[in-house]
Order: C-alpha cells, then structure tokens, then sequence
C-alpha cells in the first residue's frame, strides 16, 4: 500500500527537492479531479530521479508543482530547504523541459537558449557567451541562427535541453523529453542525457510512461497510479521487490497467483496446493504471488529437484514461443495459465505444446503483494 | 506544364476553363481601377470623356480647401481609431482566449455583434446613443462621436483576427517563458507579443482601412457641417461627378495599398513564421 504520509527514501540532510504531503485537485464542488493525491518523496541531490506511471496518474502535476507552473492545494514543497509551495515559477532555481519543446518560434536557436540569461539581467556578451558553450556542449555549433521550424525533433530536443541547463539550474525538470522522437533516437539522446546529468551533477527529475527507459536511465524511480505514490526505490527494489499487485504488474512481466496466507511458511492456491512463503503476511490474508517468467524452471513431469518440491506444479504446455535469445511457454495447471521463460540454450530440451511438465521456482524468487 | 503535377491539379479542358475564368475574375477586379486612373488624368469636367492628359485634378484636391480638411477629418480619425482599437480590441483577445470568467460566453457572443449587424442598424442605435448622450454631457457631434464609433466596431474586428492568432498559439511558450525567469510582463512583452504581432498588424490595418473607409455609421453620427473624405465625396458626388472625385479615389486607392505593403513589411520583420 501506499505508505502516503511518511517519507520514502529521504537520505540526504537537505535533498534537492522535498515533497510533503502533497495534494493537487483541480475543479470546483461538484467536478473536482484529484490529480495528485497525498505525496511525500526526496529527491536527492545530483539524483537522477524517474517518475512512472500510466496516462493520467499525476506525473504532469507533480512536475508543474516542482516548477511553479501550478500550485499545491495542500502540503509542503521545498528545494533545497526552500519552502517554495506559491513562489511563480521565474523564482525557483529549476528549469524544465517540456514535452512539446515549446521553443520560442519566432527566436533562433541563440535566442532561445539566451533567453534564461537575458532574463536574469546578465549581460548580452556574456549572455551569448554561455549560450554557445552549451549549444556546443549539445552538439548544436552552427545552427545558432536558425528558427525552431528549422530543426528535426531531435535537434529541437537539444536546443530545449541547452535552453534549460543553460541556467545552471539545480534540479532540472524533463516531462517525457522523448516521447516525440523514434526509437533510435530516443535510444541515442538517452545515453546523452545520462552522461550529460552525470558531467553536471544536477538532479534530473524526469517524467516517463516508457519503463524500460526509467529502469534504465535511473537511480531512483517512482511509481504513481491514480495520483497516489505507490513506491518508490531502485530499478531492483521496483522489480524484485513490488510493494503491491499494482506496481508488480506495471513494471515488467510477471505471473500473479492468487492465494490465501496459512501461516508465516506456506500460502495455499486457489487449486489446494501448498506452496512456501518467505515474506511475512497475517494468517489468512488474501495475497498475490508474484512470479517473474525468468525465475521460473520448466522441467519433465515430477523431475522437480527434492528441494523444490514444496514450489511446484504440475501442468501442460499450451504454448511454446521462440524469442530467439529465449524460449516463451505457456503453462496451464488447471485453473491459470503460467508464463515461463528459458534462454534458448542449445542444448536445452524444448517442450511442445501438449506436453506435461512440471514448473518449479526458487523460494526465495516468489514475491508476495497485497491486492 | 511542370511534371511533377500533383493528383489534384487540374488538367485538360477543366483547366483551360479555370484559367479563362480567373482572367476573367482579374479583369472584372481591375479594369475599373484602369479605368478610374486613366480618367483621373482626364482633361475634361465629363466623367467618361478623354479629354486630353492633365495632372490638375491632382493639384485642385491638394488646394480644395473642404476636401483636405476632409481629409485631415478622416486620417485624424483613423490613426485614433488604429491605436484604441487595437489596445482595446488586442486585450479583449487576450481575456477571452485565455481567462476563464463569469460571462465569458456572453461577452464572447456580444462581441461578435457589431460585425454581424447591418451598419445600418449600428448607425441608427449610436445615433440615439449620441442624442442622449449630447442631453445629458453636452457635447457637439463631429470628431469625438465619429471616433467613438468607428472604435466601437474596430474593436471586433481587431479581436477577431488577433484571437485567430492566438488560438494557435502553444500555451506551454509562456509557461517555459516564465520558468526562465521571465515576470508576468516579460512572458508577454518577449514571447506572446511577438507571437500576435501579425494578428495585431492585421488587425491595425484592418482597423484603419474600415475607418478610412466608413460612409454610413459617420454619415448618422457626424455634426453639422464636420466630414470626413469618404462623406465629402459622396456629398459631392450627388452635386455631380467629375474627375476630380477620380484623382481623390486614386490617392485613397494608393494610400491604402501602401498600408497593405507596409503590414506586409511590418509582419515580416516582427512577427516572424508560426511554428
Ligand atoms: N488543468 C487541469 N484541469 C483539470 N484537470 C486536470 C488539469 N491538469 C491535469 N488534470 C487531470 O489531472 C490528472 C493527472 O494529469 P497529469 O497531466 O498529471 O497526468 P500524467 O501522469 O502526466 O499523464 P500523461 O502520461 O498522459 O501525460 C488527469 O486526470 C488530468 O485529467
Ligand atoms: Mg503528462
């Protein structure tokens, strides 16, 4: 469950951004829209921070709040220290990139990404000065006089990235940066932006519905769904260790077997049978085991190892796929269907559809969630 | 014929009847305006009779005392019309387009209204309006209530275009704007101004040509013996015609085709492409 009022992960004595109890609602009386519920995280310095989560969760809202754009109807917001909660956005030693870019069309590249400094008073020499380097630093020398309408998406990206860091911000804001671009690309300008936040050491707090590039882009990641924070932690914790049913489903694939807690060492299945429970639930709770398709072994009927005999079931192949670096089973065993996945190694036995089988997995592999 | 022609360019008979047909359109736009200048330089007091080349219609407009007062009249007016109705007009734009308020959707329909309205029917209401107006403030007819008027519908028409360029107008400019530092006025003043420029352009000479242009609305709430150019030419044109009312529509046609290339200029130095 969502452990809304205390804090998740706070390490440092002052992290770039502090969130504390958070609360976004939009609308009035009768249509009001939650849209970020009761929110507590740190974001420490230098951090490259994910947040994920489906359309719709609140991931947006977080960002514009950390921004300045909107404004917490409860709660407090601090950076570094800071309490920021209504300060307008052109206070706040943070910078975004936003989705679309929103570059000013009708300024060149230099004009847009001096735009910040000219803001703040710095001279225009100086101004112009930095906003080379950083046109440089992205790759951008010699499209400094060109309009937005003049770039490919991938450019456009950069110059909305040089626009920001240009600023020398303290934590930097990235709402699905990119989204718009195609695969290759996004694989390419996602090296980049990790090497470039770990060359400036500022915390990138970056929006994402695409988890694979959370997983890999990130220190930290946090889950919403349905303006709650569900959990927050490392790439292992979210994928080894989900906190509930919602969070082990999102993130990557997984098989979820309903079950009924017996005692602290073994769960029953819907089918009757007993298998072993390693993380602690109250005796007759109603849980999920959560089993990755990886960690799961496929083997001939009853060749289960004596050791595993207490994590096994028997049942039929329904489906075999050839992944080319894996083999894709589908398991039945009466009453659901289990995903398994082997390498392909050559010498392997592969199973057909038909056949009967016996899966078995290590205890310590099966994952307990609530619903 | 080039070859790379797309699917949807016209070929064959359609095409010689489309091209014949836009000759036509050309010719039926512009031959008078042929016309109206060659018989501006007309040496005879008959309109439609070559009298030999003269340049005197031009330099008895430029003497004619009631017809350059008339003039002064209308240019006076117009520049007070351009700039009020643009602030105004511009502004209404702005909170229409971007504020959610009580009434927002009456006034939005109330604004369109002058625009909608026969000139007819505006005439008359503002020429009551101004009779009141005159009973209980006590002020004459003339320069004040044909000013107030022509603002009164170039509002509209300003809004209305400036609203068309802001519509397609990303809301995030602003946002990023600010989360650069900008203040409120410097998010406006660098990013969304510019931005609407061409619209604001488009409207100032929208603005400028209606007023310069209007007969009808001035004609009710005008006092006695105040005019503007397009009135006076009227007036004069019910004593008779002759080329001298040619030489002046000449030099309003000129006038207005300067302000046409200089929005032209004007847009595309401030304003820019859209994105
Ligand atoms: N200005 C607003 N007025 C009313 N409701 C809003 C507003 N902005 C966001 N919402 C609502 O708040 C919720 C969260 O929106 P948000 O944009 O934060 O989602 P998101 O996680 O960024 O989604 P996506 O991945 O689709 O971008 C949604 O239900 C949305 O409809
Ligand atoms: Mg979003």
């Amino acid at each position: 469950m969502a452990e809304s009022a205390e804090t998740h992960g706070a390490t440092r004595a002052n992290p770039a951004v502090a969130l504390r109890g958070i609360t976004k609602r939009f609308g009035s009386d009768d249509t009001v829209v939650v849209a970020v519920d009761d929110v507590s995280l740190d974001i420490a310095d230098g951090e490259f921070f994910a947040m994920l989560g489906p359309s719709g969760c609140g991931k947006t809202t977080t960002l514009r709040m950390i921004a300045g754009l909107e404004f917490p109807t409860e709660g407090s917001l601090k950076i570094f220290g800071d309490e920021v909660g209504t300060l307008p956005p052109n206070k706040r030693p943070v910078n975004t990139v936003f989705q679309n870019y929103a570059l000013f069309p009708h300024m060149t590249v230099l004009d847009n990404v001096s735009f910040g400094l000219r803001m703040q008073k710095v001279s225009k020499s100086d101004a112009a000065a930095r906003a080379r380097e950083l046109i440089g630093l992205v790759r951008l020398s010699g499209m400094e006089h060109r309009k937005p309408a003049q770039l490919s998406g991938g450019q456009q990206q950069r110059v909305a990235l040089a626009r920001a860091l240009v600023n020398r911000p303290k934590v930097l804001l990235l709402d699905e940066p990119l989204g718009a671009l195609d695969l290759k690309l996004r694989q390419e300008m996602q090296g980049e932006l990790k090497s470039l936040q770990r060359e400036l050491g500022v915390s990138f707090v970056f929006v994402t519905h695409d988890q694979e590039e959370a997983l890999t882009m990130s220190d930290r990641i946090a889950v919403m769904d349905d303006g709650r924070l569900l959990q927050v932690g490392s790439a292992e914790d979210l994928y080894e260790r989900p906190v509930n049913r919602f969070v082990a489903d999102f993130i990557g694939q997984t098989n979820l077997i309903e079950a009924t807690v017996a005692d602290g060492a073994t769960i029953v299945l819907a089918n009757g049978s007993k298998v072993a429970a390693t993380t602690a639930h109250p005796a007759g709770a109603k849980v999920f085991m959560s089993l990755r398709p990886e960690s799961i072994t496929i083997g001939e009927r009853g060749s289960a190892p004596a050791e595993f005999r207490a994590d096994c079931l028997d049942g039929t192949v329904s489906e075999a796929t050839y992944l080319g670096h894996a083999v894709d089973y589908h398991v039945s065993i009466d009453w659901i269907d289990l995903e398994v996945r082997t390498p392909a190694v050559v010498a392997r036995k592969r199973y057909r559809p038909g056949d009967n089988v016996s899966v078995w997995w290590n205890r310590a592999s099966n994952w307990l969630v609530a619903d | 014929m080039s070859t790379n022609a797309g699917i949807t360019e016209p070929r064959g008979v359609t095409r010689g009847v489309l091209q014949g047909f836009s000759w036509l359109v050309y010719v039926f736009f512009y031959a008078p305006i042929l016309v109206l200048i060659i018989f501006s330089f007309s040496d005879n007091r008959n309109v439609g009779v070559w009298g030999g080349f003269t340049t005197s219609w031009y330099s008895e407009f430029v003497t004619d005392q009631p017809l350059t007062t008339a003039l002064g009249n209308s240019l006076r007016i117009a520049v007070v019309v351009t700039v009020v109705s643009v602030v105004l007009g511009t502004m209404a734009a702005l909170a229409l387009e971007r504020f959610r308020f009580r009434g927002r959707q009456v006034f939005d329909a109330l604004l369109y209204l002058p625009v909608i309205i026969p000139d007819v029917t505006m005439a008359v209401m503002l020429l009551l309006f101004f009779t009141q107006a005159a009973k209980w403030f006590g002020f004459s007819k003339g320069f004040a209530t044909i000013t107030l008027s022509h603002i009164a519908f170039n509002i509209s028409f300003v809004s209305i275009v400036v609203r068309a360029r802001l519509a397609g107008m990303d809301d995030n400019l602003e946002e990023a704007a600010m989360d650069l530092y900008a203040s409120r006025w410097q998010a406006f003043r660098h990013v969304t101004l510019p931005f609407i420029m061409p619209g604001i352009a488009g409207g100032a000479l929208l603005a400028m040509t209606l007023s310069l242009d209007d007969v009808v609305i001035t004609q009710f709430v005008t006092g006695a013996g105040w005019s503007t150019l397009p009135v006076y030419v009227f007036s004069l044109i019910r004593k008779g015609v002759t080329p001298l009312i040619n030489a002046v529509s000449v030099v309003m046609l000129v006038a207005s085709m300067v302000l046409v290339a200089l929005s032209l200029v004007v847009q595309r130095v401030r304003g820019g492409s859209p994105a």
